[in-house]
């Protein structure tokens, strides 16, 4: 077919098309996503414990929890944490932080929020201001830095990492980490690196959202937060059987 | 070509019997009875006289699942349904998973009177068929959807021939059972002879609530993938390769924070894989004569599944392309991707039973049938091929300094910085087999293509996402951020598909058909679904001939409501 045989059929292919060009007028994008069904801005919430543990600790068995939840769409997020210790019915340490989650890059988010410290000693709150994201290699990172009263300072980073040993048995490296500024004798934190936790865990998932769960974990108390708690019968260092279920909705 | 007792069977009683996991993939056993399929009164006289009284259906008992044009009334309802052992509800045409076969003649003025009979909106989208703005059947952009108790008359001329399919365009009912297949008759015989032919229509039924299905993949998009790399995989990689060699892969995939093993976002962990409605142990059966030659017209009717089709021990003569004839082609495989088409002429020599065998493109599960000479018979059913890798080839990698600046955002996790053409690949999985695999430079559409004019200009668009946070773009832009394309009516453009991501995506341009070209602008082949593997920059010419709004989107369902879909307008260039 040249190519003036084909414009001329184009043309009267043309000519012939009656169809109206706008068949549904002019609409606003929201009321033509209602109409299609089809919302891509839509928020989703989820809720997920990545620990709920017994800990054989010095003192006895603990209750530990390390909880995450979301709300919020694809750009931004209000997440909630929380993570704590219950010994004996009582919370001995426990902070839940509030954040404004907002992806910035291709693998990470900015949050800024708030942290409030629960358990033994007064409670402190704190401004939060942190990342959260997969760094190099699948590893799931928050580094977060919190400001509080009285001019402390403080940090903490959470690293993890899922290893696949089958397609359900998964064991998870976990550290972290946290630094103040200044000592908090009243919930006997130290100044400097006050502890630092190494964990590996073996999940079993029944289902991705059902895995309950066996490992070990290493708390170590540093320098003068060794000290503080020395004082009530915590070891500077304790290696810990967990046994427990992650979940998540 | 649809049987009763499948009839029975999609109604079948619930068990309350636990669920095995073979089970589940494998579904509920029946005694599904053979489709004779339509036996053709002799390929020559057809082709002579050309009209569909020279068909006859055997046995002529179709159940209603066919139904003949050019006046057709459809009810869409809510249908209890049983394919694994729990009991569901499917939203369902005329009481049916898929529809009933709607045939039509080319020329016919068609009317399709469809009811709402469901709680919600609704809608039919006649895939592939060139229709007028009006009647091309999704809300919001063609017409208003259709309400519940309303009835709404599509009227279109069909002009055209071939094997297309229908599906709704309203939320994710299409998931549940929304589909079936669509024959137009061409006017003047068909151009490549067959005895008797067969509608095969693959789909992925999921007893999961597809509200959930989608929501599980927002919130964790890896959740159906059980074909991680393990720990043995990297020890018997580093046997096999060397330590240091299998440590440098690992490494640039870990440095990208990327999956190789991320083929499918939805794996027959939540899927069973349908044949004309048929669970794999449900086994649909197509019967043949033998020494004749038996058409199977091939629709990927599923919402997220690429299959691998191929029948051991037959070759397969490709004769049609999304309801458009070509140049037949003899191949022992080949991959179609969601609403794409494909009709093969096959010629069984012996008397015994051929498996039609389709696994998924992650190669976690399959659909399975059967051409045998009788009921009742059963082919041996291959195994799963092993799980491919994503390659260098599917990254495209490089230095990305050429993207434009819009891919540069948080929710595209990869830009093709070197794609090719790669015209002539088969695609991940099928490279290094022994089998022969199609390929779209295989393709040769009859007659060449509809408008030789050159194009005017070229639109460049890239196909983008973010696996893990499950956000699926044109340019990195979901719908609900992007302004709509504009053709200018009549014009002659070149489309550029670049896909950025790593997943296969099958695209469909709502209203005109797309014509493949080689980079050398040799023409290829007349499609409506348009599949752009990982990596592959894939150029295709439209013209816009019809006025109008169209909507234009990647055919994996859950990508399109991620935000992978696009208005296109179509109108006067004043």
């Amino acid at each position: 077919m040249s190519a003036a045989t084909s414009a001329v059929l184009v043309a009267a292919a043309l000519a012939s098309s009656a169809a109206p060009p706008q068949p549904m007028g002019p609409m606003s994008p929201r009321a033509m996503a209602d109409m299609m069904q089809m919302d891509d801005a839509r928020p989703f919430a989820t809720l997920s414990f990545d620990q709920l543990e017994a800990r054989d600790t010095h003192s006895g068995t603990a209750a530990v929890w390390d909880l995450e939840g979301w709300y919020g769409g694809d750009y931004n997020k209000v997440r909630l944490r929380s993570e704590g210790e219950r010994l004996d019915g009582v919370t001995s340490d426990a902070s839940v932080e509030l954040l404004w989650d907002c992806i910035v890059a291709r693998w990470w988010s900015l949050q800024l929020g708030a942290r409030h410290d629960l358990g033994d000693g007064p409670g402190r709150t704190w401004a939060a201001l942190g990342i959260e994201g997969t760094a190099p290699y699948g590893i799931a990172t928050q580094a977060t830095v919190y400001i509080g009263e009285e001019g402390r300072t403080s940090a903490r980073l959470k690293l993890e990492y899922d290893l696949y040993l089958t397609q359900r048995w998964i064991l998870q490296p976990k550290v972290e980490l946290n630094v103040y500024s200044s000592a908090d004798p009243e919930r006997r934190l130290g100044a400097g690196l006050s502890d630092a936790e190494i964990g590996i865990r073996m999940r079993y998932e029944f289902r991705r959202e059902f895995a309950p769960y066996v490992g070990l974990d290493w708390l170590r108390l540093a320098g003068s937060t060794s000290e503080l708690r020395r004082a009530v019968g915590s070891s500077a260092s304790d290696l810990q059987f967990v046994a427990g279920l992650k979940f998540w909705f | 070509m649809f049987d009763k007792s499948r009839r029975r069977f999609v109604h079948g009683p619930a068990t309350s019997a636990p669920i095995s996991r073979r089970r589940f993939v494998q579904g509920v056993a029946t005694t599904a009875a053979a489709a004779a399929g339509v036996r053709l009164a002799g390929a020559g006289a057809l082709a002579a006289l050309g009209a569909p009284s020279t068909l006859r259906a055997a046995p002529a008992d179709d159940g209603g699942r066919v139904l003949h044009g050019p006046e057709i009334d459809l009810s869409i309802a809510e249908l209890p349904i049983n394919l694994t052992g729990v009991r569901r509800v499917a939203t369902a045409v005329n009481g049916g998973v898929p529809g009933p076969l709607l045939r039509w003649r080319e020329g016919d003025d068609v009317v399709v009177r469809v009811t709402n009979r469901l709680s919600a909106p609704t809608s039919i989208h006649w895939h592939g068929v060139i229709v007028p703005a009006d009647m091309d059947g999704v809300p919001g952009v063609s017409f208003k959807g259709i309400a519940p108790g309303e009835t709404f008359a599509y009227r279109f001329r069909a002009k055209q021939s071939g094997t297309y399919w229908y599906h709704s365009h309203s939320r994710f009912q299409e998931q549940i059972g929304l589909y079936g297949p669509l024959l137009i008759t061409p006017r003047n015989g068909e151009r490549h002879a067959a005895d008797r032919e067969h509608v095969i229509l693959l789909s992925d039924w999921t007893d999961i609530d597809p509200e959930h299905l989608y929501r599980t993949l927002k919130v964790r998009s890896g959740y159906f993938n059980f074909g991680r790399r393990t720990v043995s995989d990297f020890v018997s990689d580093a046997r096999a390769r060397g330590l240091s060699n299998t440590l440098s892969e690992r490494r640039m995939w870990g440095e990208m924070r990327m999956d190789p093993t991320d083929l499918a976002d939805v794996s027959a962990y939540a899927y069973t894989f349908l044949m004309n409605g048929v669970t794999p142990s449900g086994n649909w059966t197509g019967l043949f004569e033998r020494g004749e030659r038996v058409r199977l017209r091939i629709i990927n009717g599923s919402s997220m599944t690429y299959f691998d089709v191929r029948i051991p021990g037959l070759k397969m003569s490709v004769v049609a392309a999304d309801g458009q004839d070509v140049e037949p082609v003899s191949v022992d495989e080949f991959r179609i991707g969601a609403a794409e088409v494909y009709d093969v002429i096959v010629e069984p020599k012996e008397e015994r039973a051929y498996a039609i065998f389709a696994q998924s493109v992650d190669r976690s599960g399959y659909a399975v049938g059967t051409l045998a000479p009788k009921s009742g018979m059963k082919a041996e059913v291959p195994s799963l091929d092993a799980r491919p890798l994503l390659t260098m080839t599917d990254m495209a990698m490089g230095m990305e300094g050429a993207a434009p600046a819009a891919l540069h955002s948080p929710i595209v996790d990869s830009i093709a910085a070197q794609p090719e053409s790669r015209l002539d690949d088969p695609g991940v999985g099928l490279r290094d087999d022994d089998r022969r695999a199609l390929t779209y430079a295989d393709l040769h559409t009859i007659g060449g293509p509809l408008d030789s004019r050159e194009p005017g200009r070229e639109i460049v668009l890239h196909l983008t996402g973010h696996m893990a946070r499950f956000v699926w773009s044109f340019d990195g832009q979901k719908f609900s951020e992007a302004e709509p394309l504009r053709f200018r009516h009549g014009e002659r453009l070149t489309l550029v598909l670049v896909n950025d991501s790593m997943m296969l995506h099958p695209i469909h341009l709502h209203g005109m058909w797309g014509e493949i070209y080689t980079p050398e602008g040799q023409f290829l082949a007349r499609k409506h679904t348009i599949t752009v593997q990982p990596g592959q920059r894939l150029a295709y010419r439209v013209t816009a001939d019809a006025l109008g709004t169209w909507a234009f989107h990647c055919h994996l369902l859950y990508h399109m409501e991620a935000g992978m879909f696009r208005e296109v307008i179509v109108e006067d260039a004043s």
